[in-house]
């Protein structure tokens, strides 16, 4: 509560900010002075009124019920969509089918080989090894599954983000349109895509890529934007001075110039598709998420894992090898001849498959397999067991989790649900304009006021509850990692894997520990949020606290600062910037997880996504995942102090 | 000029590449299907074990017996339905009545056969753990689920007793029945059945006393034992207004479907789904093996298979 209720500005802030501060929040309080008792005289009460409420029930049933019957003679869906889904479906089999041919010999081989030529050799044998990882686990068919859809949502996510960055880069009005919604959909949890597309597509993988490049095509939009509007304003005019027509001065100089935020766009891309792939098995994806979901029905940790590790290997692996791309790029040292290397790199490609085609080995070979779900399996059911209850002195984690509902999300939630309707659209309305600007804050009051037109009032209170809570605990904890892992190289050297795993990890896979030991409720639910926000929040903070000018940081030692004195006064106030992106990225990571909260008892908005998805209950689901983006538009707008310019998981 | 035979071409293309005509997507099928030209059947497999190990003895005859290459695909019932009559998946072979839905596809829409019942019999119902059930027998009676609230209270349910729900997916009237029943109970939703099973094992383990809503045929009922409570009996149609119920959950003879293409042309594999027919026990033994003794689906569907031949025998011929 102490978060919501304390409008104030900060001591620390310079006089004139103090100054704006204050004028802000006297415009406000003149502006309530008059709104609110007009609100209270025509609708009193705690809760949103109900005259102010709009029922889509209705029109959205009808609309669901629309698209069944016209689904197989309609034009819009003979003509376009249906189309549109072919072209899904082929490609996605053409990829797939290559893939089988060239064989598990062939697939390494190629990875390995195109690791070589873009990345250098070691990334070529971690790209291998990440490979036969996946073959060992016994998980190469759908590895190579998940591997064809992601190749042609990626390529499908590219061509639009770049297009659209295109048009944005070039001109400014396409500029000032496309942002707002770049913005927005950077702030919109993956489930949310799933249920409309469902709607039209019908569940299988052309819905899956479908939703996947919604999802993965802003960053590439947004940095290609970025790359083209940044590019050097002198090398421009020097092009346009040798009388350069319009389309070579964009090939010859802007692209070119743009080109690390190009591939950082990639990069992005590949990441958030590959996260979206396994949240899509949920409609029929097929692959290593299909995997991972199925062994979450029979409670099989294990089995969970072994699909879950070979996303983590693929992300790693796309990560660092498109990473390694980009910081390339600058250098140019491709040897005299770079085409013989790359053209000895498929040869070698080619001569592997063959060879493995005419040993009769396509396939991964049955035998070569290990089984990791047993030990994993016993390691979980020790670990539950012996931390559930009844540990000396601190109390199980069942314990924990009861006392956490009952002492924190149980008086934030019936503070929440308790405060007069206006009064919160009052201080949504003060902290966004404290922090931001007029229109910030405008549209973050807007975001909360939709969120009560569509009549899910008290559900979203529970989720916003739910999501302060977790956003306390990971920035407390985030805050503490990152700052000893600033501090001492060798920790954060010993971080860098953990956190990759834990940002890759399909979240499926810790549903049931994270069940195992904090029961069903929204204890676990806050867990898993803490789990899947945290590392960013590590990272950021980490990276920010280290950028601190080392001059600054000189001058304090040699006035004799102790080292907690350097890092309280000088550090930590320097790093501001960095730690409020920190806190901006915890709370949109962490709504991104509501939804999968749903699923361990979160219940509120989450569950009703998963509700309206598993029931095919438009209304239910699609106006909960409405509210959750509405949710996100205004805690981004509450937390955002400028310009954001960090990527969604950076 | 150029500008304008650019785009033509490039409609050209499109419209070549997309052969032109009507593309209708709901017979399209999945692009893992019939790779390498082997005869494929789509199953679906919905979210708990016991349609896990219908399927996994299926497609263990199918691939063994009769030479098809099986597909699984795991979604929610009534997303299944959908996509079984658009051909996306070819037979549902556990469902547990869906009337709405089958009004649809299978009267009106004729998208979807029925493929008769697969021989289980399912019943939901509210459970207690009998360890809690054998100290207070009265507990077997609604009635006196009241007296019992305050040793069902969680840290979720808060002054109340807590009714532990499942997944989103399945049939639940439980909110109408404890506000009908006037019940001191609050209706805590686990959102799935994993963080359901898991949750009552946890319980289990410690011998704590729980309430839930639960279903037989189901394995977990053979690690953990429990008994039902009995709600005001069933009589027909006393569950036709969802708000009003105040009656105990039906047994369901589980049914099966069938594309309906399919069903006609889709030889063997269809005669075989029809045939399908086992009992409880069989399919609680298969699904044991998998959730319990962590059998993979394959290995338990083989080791149920060389134990029964004479019954798949009847299935094939």
């Amino acid at each position: 509560m102490a978060t919501l209720t304390a409008p104030t500005p900060r001591t620390a802030l310079p006089g004139v900010l103090r100054h704006r501060a204050t004028r802000k929040l006297v415009t406000l309080a003149a502006l309530a002075a008059v709104l609110v008792p007009l609100a209270h005289t025509h609708w009193a009460g705690g809760t949103w009124p109900q005259a102010l409420t709009v029922d889509l029930s209705g029109p959205l049933g009808g609309a669901s019920d629309w698209i069944i019957d016209n689904r197989d003679s309609h034009p819009l869906f003979l003509y376009f969509f249906g189309h549109v889904s072919n072209a899904v479906v082929v490609s996605v089999r053409v990829v797939y089918l290559f893939l089988l041919a060239a064989g598990w010999a062939g697939v390494t081989a190629l990875g390995a080989a195109v690791a070589w030529r873009v990345a250098g050799a070691r990334l070529a044998l971690g790209t291998a090894a990440a490979l036969l990882v996946c073959g060992l686990l016994g998980m190469w068919v759908p590895t190579m599954q998940t591997l064809a859809l992601m190749v042609v949502a990626v390529l499908a996510s590219v061509a639009v983000g770049a297009l659209l960055g295109l048009a944005a880069g070039l001109s400014d009005r396409m500029d000032r349109a496309l942002r707002p919604v770049l913005d927005t959909m950077q702030v919109l949890p993956a489930f949310a895509y799933l249920l409309p597309v469902v709607l039209v597509f019908g569940i299988g993988v052309p819905a899956a890529v479908l939703a996947t490049v919604i999802y993965a095509a802003p960053p590439m939009a947004r940095l290609t934007a970025l790359g083209l509007r940044g590019a050097d304003k002198e090398v421009l005019e020097a092009v346009d001075s040798l009388g350069a027509t319009a389309r070579q001065r964009l090939l010859t100089a802007r692209v070119p110039l743009a080109r690390k935020e190009l591939l950082l766009g990639v990069n992005q891309t590949i990441m958030m598709a590959l996260s979206m792939a396994v949240i899509a098995s949920v409609i029929g994806a097929g692959g290593l998420g299909d995997r991972v979901y199925q062994a979450l029905a029979s409670v099989d940790v294990g089995a969970a894992l072994a699909a879950g590790i070979p996303i983590v290997l693929l992300a790693v692996v796309l990560d660092r090898v498109t990473g390694a791309a980009g910081e390339r790029l600058g250098q140019d040292q491709h040897g005299p001849r770079p085409w013989l290397h790359a053209a000895a790199a498929a040869a070698a490609t080619v001569v592997v498959a063959l060879a493995a085609r005419l040993a009769g080995r396509l396939d991964w070979p049955t035998g070569w397999t290990v089984g990791i779900a047993g030990p994993v399996n016993r390691a979980v059911d020790w670990m539950t067991a012996h931390l559930y209850s009844g540990v000396p002195y601190v109390g199980g984690t069942a314990d924990w989790a009861g006392r956490f509902t009952t002492w924190v999300l149980d008086p934030v939630r019936s503070g929440l649900q308790w405060l007069p309707w206006w009064s919160v659209l009052l201080i949504v309305a003060a902290l966004a304009w404290l922090i931001g600007t007029w229109r910030t804050a405008l549209t973050a009051v807007l975001a909360m006021a939709a969120i009560g037109v569509l009549g899910v009032w008290k559900p979203s209170l529970d989720t916003l509850s739910q999501v302060l809570a977790a956003v306390a605990v990971t920035l407390v904890l985030g805050f503490a990692i990152g700052i000893a892992a600033a501090r001492s190289d060798r920790v954060e050297r010993l971080l860098r894997p953990v956190l990759d795993v834990f940002q890759t990890m399909p979240q499926f896979v810790y549903l049931i520990p994270v069940v195992a030991l904090f029961g069903v409720g929204r204890a676990p639910a806050v867990a898993a949020a803490v789990v899947y926000a945290l590392p960013a929040v590590v990272r950021i903070t980490a990276q920010g606290l280290r950028q601190v000018d080392p001059a600054a940081l000189e001058s304090a030692r040699s006035l004799g600062a102790t080292s907690g004195q350097q890092l309280r006064q000088v550090q930590l106030p320097l790093a501001r910037p960095a730690l409020l992106l920190a806190v901006n990225q915890g709370v949109v990571l962490v709504l991104a997880v509501v939804i999968i909260g749903g699923l361990v008892g979160g219940g509120a908005l989450g569950y009703d996504v998963v509700f309206g998805l598993a029931q095919g209950d438009l209304a239910t689901g699609l106006v909960a995942g409405a509210a959750i983006v509405c949710l996100g538009l205004m805690l981004d707008r509450v937390t955002q102090p400028t310009r954001r310019r960090a990527k969604k998981g950076a | 000029m150029r500008r304008r035979t650019t785009l033509t071409a490039a409609v050209a293309v499109l419209a070549l590449t997309t052969g032109c005509g009507a593309a209708d997507m709901t017979k399209q099928a999945s692009p893992f299907a019939n790779a390498r030209g082997a005869r494929t059947v789509t199953l679906s497999v919905q979210s708990w074990v016991g349609s896990l190990a219908n399927v996994a003895v299926a497609q263990y005859l199918l691939e063994h017996e009769l030479g098809y290459r099986v597909d699984l695909v795991q979604i929610d019932e009534v997303p299944a339905w959908d996509a079984l009559s658009q051909g996306r998946v070819d037979a549902i072979l556990e469902d547990w009545g869906h009337p709405e839905q089958e009004q649809l596809y299978v009267e009106d829409k004729k998208t979807i056969a029925r493929g008769g019942g697969l021989g289980v019999t399912g019943h939901i119902g509210w459970f207690v753990p009998t360890y809690f059930a054998e100290q207070h027998p009265d507990i077997k009676d609604w009635k006196n689920l009241n007296k019992y609230a305050d040793r069902f209270r969680t840290a979720e349910s808060g002054g109340k007793g807590q009714l532990m729900d499942g997944s989103p997916a399945y049939l639940t009237h439980d909110k109408a029945l404890v506000k009908n029943l006037n019940l001191n109970y609050q209706v805590v939703f686990a959102g799935s059945e994993a963080a359901q099973i898991t949750q009552i094992k946890q319980f289990a383990k410690e011998k704590k006393p729980f309430l839930t809503y639960w279903y037989t045929p189901q394995w977990l009922s053979a690690k953990v034992p429990m008994t039902e409570v009995e709600l005001p009996p069933y009589k027909e149609g006393c569950d036709a207004d969802a708000a009003k119920v105040a009656c105990a959950y039906p047994h369901t003879p589980l049914q099966k479907y069938l594309n309906a293409d399919f069903a006609e042309s889709g030889g063997e594999a269809a005669d075989f789904l029809k045939k399908f027919r086992w009992t409880t026990e069989d399919q609680n033994e298969v699904s044991l093996m998998i959730a319990d003794q962590k059998l993979t689906p394959a290995e338990a569907a083989k080791k149920w298979v060389d134990g029964h031949e004479s019954t798949w025998r009847a299935w094939l011929s």
